[in-house]
Order: structure tokens, then C-alpha cells, then sequence
């Protein structure tokens, strides 16, 4: 059962990053970039991390995919308009996926058999965050209060 | 008796999957969700009708109108008539819409509100899906909800429904802060993300008779207005209904829809209204317990659905009485009140924590929030700032 629903989650999340990447109109390939963040969200539940899954939908779609269309609605023009096919993109996207795939085939890690993992839950992960990974996490929130002040000061309206 | 009435839909379903013994596991699993998923989008549904048609009849209360009162006994089969209203009116598509999105903006909002309504706990072992991280799921899902209205006024093709979206995603993106930080501090102090086990730590009473529901801390009491604005907020509802208006922006995200499109938008928009109402239950007033415990009798699922029922009298009560804000006034209030109040109120949970979760702890937790509230109401009192009013123009 895991996987025929492994085979179609990644079917339907290839499909939705073909079509994120050849269809005509920005707005389209955006939402249909959302599918693809979602589909990858399915695959974190599918390995039993849920609570990975939960955030990428969160961020991701929450998040990121508005982001991302909202950056399209402000800086274009002529979203109706035909962008075109972008073959140096075509040359980068197979270059990193072969790079990926070598590396992937390279790692000795990799060749054994998976070990049997416990289940996760939220407290592990919380526990694990707030002792041997407290300043790390403490610099990502650093760095996110930075960037949200950064931001203030971008819409702040110049007194006179 | 009462444990037997009390577990009747668990032994209900039980009996419903005997009919499948013998048939190999990942059927059952499937008829047991399919299950679920029935009996949820049967309440809700009668929910929704039920719900329109009591809150039309409570706004006329208020406003001194009978309200409707023609179909059936009391107007009571009033949604009926505007179900077969909505159905069989013609659905229109602007010709320069684009099909696609304009289709699935509808499906895809009222999916994210059912799905949002899957974690929560309608009573003892009635929690239709149990995921260890619930209460992140819901906010997942509704965070969702934003590109479905995104979808819908960009779908649409029309200045007013792109307006329209954008003051909604606004003011959802603005509002999803205060409503995530404040259930924080019921997450902190449960130690889990799990619905069930946040509505187990709200069983048993304090002195005896005061349960223990977060909503008696002073922390919690803060932490549950503030959700309840947001929640406001979150499903649209005056006095935060600005992405609709009739004389500025049409129906805002929702101007192009007709028949059942429009129908399924307004669905969402109340089955968005019971999640978020039914979230509050669990997290801050003690889910399924009785508040007292003579009436433990009565069945975990009638308290859940009567503390829905009050928040829900609520929500109608405040659109009967107060009049719109104005969508700058609501951003303001998010970024300068809502989000700080949020902050104390997760300081305000640890320093209850850490005096020993008793008296102690409730006396001090309430001096934090009411410095951190006098503090604010000091320096956003804007009584004596009123100048005569000067206009801006672009350039």
C-alpha cells in the first residue's frame, strides 16, 4: 500500500513541477508550484515524519506560495503574457538534478540497510530543538526578527 | 446508562464495522475514515442550515423584526428553500475569467475549512482523527485557505474581486499571528500539540467545584478573547467584515461567483466559523468536561456542542450589535495591540508555570497582564491626537 501511494504522490508531484515549470501563464506555473510543496508534503507523511509534513504545508503553502504570488501580482506587468521557455533554465535544472543523483549514488551512508526508526512525535523534536540545537535555533530567530524589523524599516514612511 | 449513552456513536461505529469482519485491514481503515468522514460532514452540514437560519432569526430578534418565518414551522425549512435556491439558479463565468482557477478557488476553500474540523474532540474517544500534531494541522490547513481566496479574486478577473482578496489576505496574514501565538501558551503548558491531551489537563476541578478549564487563568481568559478576536477575524465576521461591502467592493473575492459557487464560498466561510469556535472549546474551555461535576451525567458530546452552541450566540450577538471597522483600524489593532497582548499572555503562561500553577501563580500571571494592558492602553491612546482631517492624494 505504501508503495502504490508513494508511486502516485510522486506522480502527481512531478506532474505538478513539469507543469510549474513549461505552462505559459505565471500565475498557473505558481499554483501549480503550491501542488508540487504539497505533494512533498505528502511524501514527509508517507515516511512517518508528520510533523515535517506540517510545516511545509504551513510555510510552504502557507507561506511561500503567497509569497510567491503576490511577489507576481506587485512587480508584473503582463502577467497574461506569454513568458517564453527559458532553455539556460532547462541546462541548470539537469545540471543540479545530475549532481544530486551523483552524489546521492556516491554516498557510502546510503548503502546500508535503514535502520528501524522510532516513532517521532512533536515532544522529541521539541526536547531535541531546546537542548543540543537551542543556539542554532536561537540564530534563525535572531536572523527572522532582523529580517522582520528590516522589513519595517522598508514600509516605514519617511517623516519630513 | 450514562457511560453506554455517552459512547453510543463509538459503539455505533464499532457495530457498523463488525459488518466488515473478516475483510483485510486497510478496508477496514478505509470504511473507518469514510465513517468519520460522514457522520462529520452530516452534523456540520445541518450545522451550517441550522445555523443560517437561527442567526437570521436572532439578528431580527435584536433588530425588532420577526425574521424569517414563512417556510415550514417557524421559517425553520428556510435553508431548504435556499439550498433548492442556490442549486438550481444559473452559475456564471465571466467570459474573461480564468475557467480553471475560478473552478477550484470554491473546492478548495471549503475542503480547507472540512479538513480543519477532523482534529478536534466532539467528546470522550469522538475525535475523528487523531494526530499527534492536531492543533498544527489546523493552522496548516488554514493557512491554506489564503490562496484559495488568492484563487478566487485573481480567477476571477475583476478589479473589485482582486481588491477584495487583497484586503482578506491582509487581514487573514496579519490575524493567523495573534490566533497561532495565543495557543501557544495551552501548548506549553499541556507539553503537547495533541488535541486530546490538551482537553485531558482541563479534567477535574479546582477547590472542588471550579473546573479546570484554561479559560480560569488569567493568562487563558486573555489568551481566549484574543483567539475569539482572531477567530472573528479569520471567518470574516462583523465587526471584522470588511472584504465584503456593498458600496465599496461588491462582494469582494466572491463578486464573480453565483449559484452554488457562491453557496460553497459561504459554507466554508461558517464551516471555517465552527472549527475555529469548536478549536477554542478544546483548547481553552475544557473541550467535552462538564463544568460542573453534578452534571457529569449528561453526555461529553452535548457540552461540547453546547459551549459551540454559546460561542456560536456570540459571533451573532456581536454582528447584531456592532457597527464595521475600518480596514486600517483592523491592521493597526493586529500589529500593535493583538500581537504584543499575544506575547504576555505566553510570558504571563510560563511565570504560572513557574510559580507552581496555583494561587500564587494566577495573582502574578494577572500582574503581568495587566501591566503589559496598561502599558498598551498608555501608548496607543490616540484620544487627544485627533487633528482636522487632511487628505493625501497620489502624485
Amino acid at each position: 500500500m505504501n508503495s502504490a501511494a508513494f508511486i502516485v504522490i510522486g506522480i502527481l508531484t512531478l506532474a505538478a513541477a513539469l507543469a510549474a515549470a513549461t505552462l505559459p501563464k505565471l500565475m498557473h506555473a505558481a499554483l501549480s508550484f503550491a501542488v508540487t510543496f504539497l505533494g512533498i508534503a505528502a511524501f514527509f507523511f508517507l515516511l512517518g515524519a508528520e510533523f515535517v509534513g506540517l510545516v511545509q504545508v504551513f510555510v510552504y503553502i502557507g507561506a511561500v506560495a503567497v509569497l510567491i504570488v503576490f511577489t507576481i501580482l506587485l512587480t508584473r506587468r503582463d502577467i497574461e503574457k506569454d513568458r517564453g521557455f527559458n532553455w539556460s533554465g532547462v541546462v541548470v535544472a539537469i545540471a543540479v538534478f545530475g549532481g544530486l543523483i551523483w552524489a546521492i549514488f556516491k554516498t557510502q551512508s546510503l548503502s546500508g540497510v535503514a535502520p528501524e526508526m522510532p516513532v517521532l512525535t512533536v515532544k522529541h523534536i521539541g526536547e531535541v530543538l531546546m537542548s543540543g540545537y537551542v543556539w542554532p535555533l536561537l540564530c534563525v530567530g535572531l536572523l527572522l526578527t532582523a529580517a522582520l524589523i528590516g522589513a519595517l524599516i522598508l514600509v516605514m514612511e519617511e517623516r519630513k | 446508562m450514562s457511560v453506554s449513552i455517552d459512547q453510543i456513536f463509538v459503539s455505533g461505529k464499532r457495530w457498523l464495522l463488525s459488518w466488515l469482519a473478516g475483510t483485510p485491514d486497510w478496508a477496514i481503515q478505509i470504511a473507518s475514515s469514510l465513517i468519520n468522514i460522514f457522520a462529520l460532514l452530516a452534523v456540520f452540514l445541518t450545522l451550517f442550515a441550522l445555523m443560517s437560519v437561527l442567526e437570521r432569526k436572532i439578528l431580527g430578534r435584536i433588530q425588532n423584526r420577526y425574521g424569517p418565518n414563512r417556510v415550514g414551522p417557524f421559517g425553520l425549512l428556510q435553508p431548504v428553500a435556499d439550498g433548492i435556491k442556490m442549486l438550481v439558479k444559473e452559475d456564471i463565468v465571466p467570459v474573461r475569467a480564468d475557467k480553471i482557477v475560478h473552478f477550484l478557488a470554491p473546492v478548495l476553500i471549503a475542503a480547507t475549512a472540512i479538513l480543519a474540523l477532523g482534529i478536534i474532540p466532539y467528546g470522550r474517544n469522538l475525535t475523528p482523527f487523531t494526530i499527534d500534531g492536531g492543533i498544527l494541522f489546523f493552522f496548516a490547513v488554514g493557512s491554506t485557505t489564503e490562496l484559495a481566496v488568492f484563487m478566487a479574486g485573481w480567477g476571477s478577473n475583476n478589479k473589485f474581486s482582486m481588491l477584495g482578496a487583497m484586503r482578506a489576505i491582509a487581514q487573514m496574514i496579519s490575524y493567523e499571528l495573534p490566533l497561532v501565538i495565543t495557543v501557544l501558551p495551552v501548548v506549553m503548558i499541556v507539553g503537547s500539540l495533541t488535541p486530546d491531551t490538551i482537553v485531558a489537563a482541563q479534567d477535574d476541578y479546582v477547590f472542588g467545584f471550579v473546573p479546570r478549564w484554561f479559560v480560569f487563568t488569567p493568562w487563558g481568559a486573555t489568551a481566549f478573547i484574543l483567539f475569539f478576536v482572531s477567530g472573528l477575524v479569520e471567518s470574516n465576521r462583523t465587526p471584522f467584515d470588511v472584504p465584503e461591502g456593498e458600496s465599496e467592493i461588491v462582494a469582494g473575492h466572491m463578486t464573480e461567483y453565483s449559484g452554488f459557487k457562491y453557496a460553497t464560498f459561504f459554507m466554508a466561510e461558517y464551516i471555517g466559523m465552527f472549527a475555529i469556535t469548536g478549536l477554542a472549546t478544546t483548547l481553552f474551555l475544557g473541550g467535552w468536561h462538564a463544568p460542573v461535576r453534578a452534571l457529569e451525567f449528561i453526555p461529553s458530546y452535548v457540552w461540547f456542542f453546547v459551549k459551540l452552541g454559546a460561542l456560536l450566540f456570540v459571533y451573532i450577538w456581536l454582528r447584531g450589535t456592532l457597527p464595521r471597522t475600518r480596514v486600517d483600524q483592523i491592521m493597526n489593532f493586529a500589529w500593535k495591540f493583538m500581537l504584543p497582548m499575544a506575547f504576555t499572555c505566553v510570558i504571563a503562561a510560563a511565570v504560572w508555570h513557574y510559580a507552581g500553577r496555583g494561587l500564587r501563580g494566577w495573582l502574578w500571571s494577572l500582574v503581568v497582564i495587566a501591566i503589559a494592558y496598561t502599558a498598551l492602553s498608555i501608548v496607543l491612546d490616540t484620544r487627544r491626537k485627533f487633528a482636522p482631517r487632511t487628505y493625501r492624494f497620489a502624485e
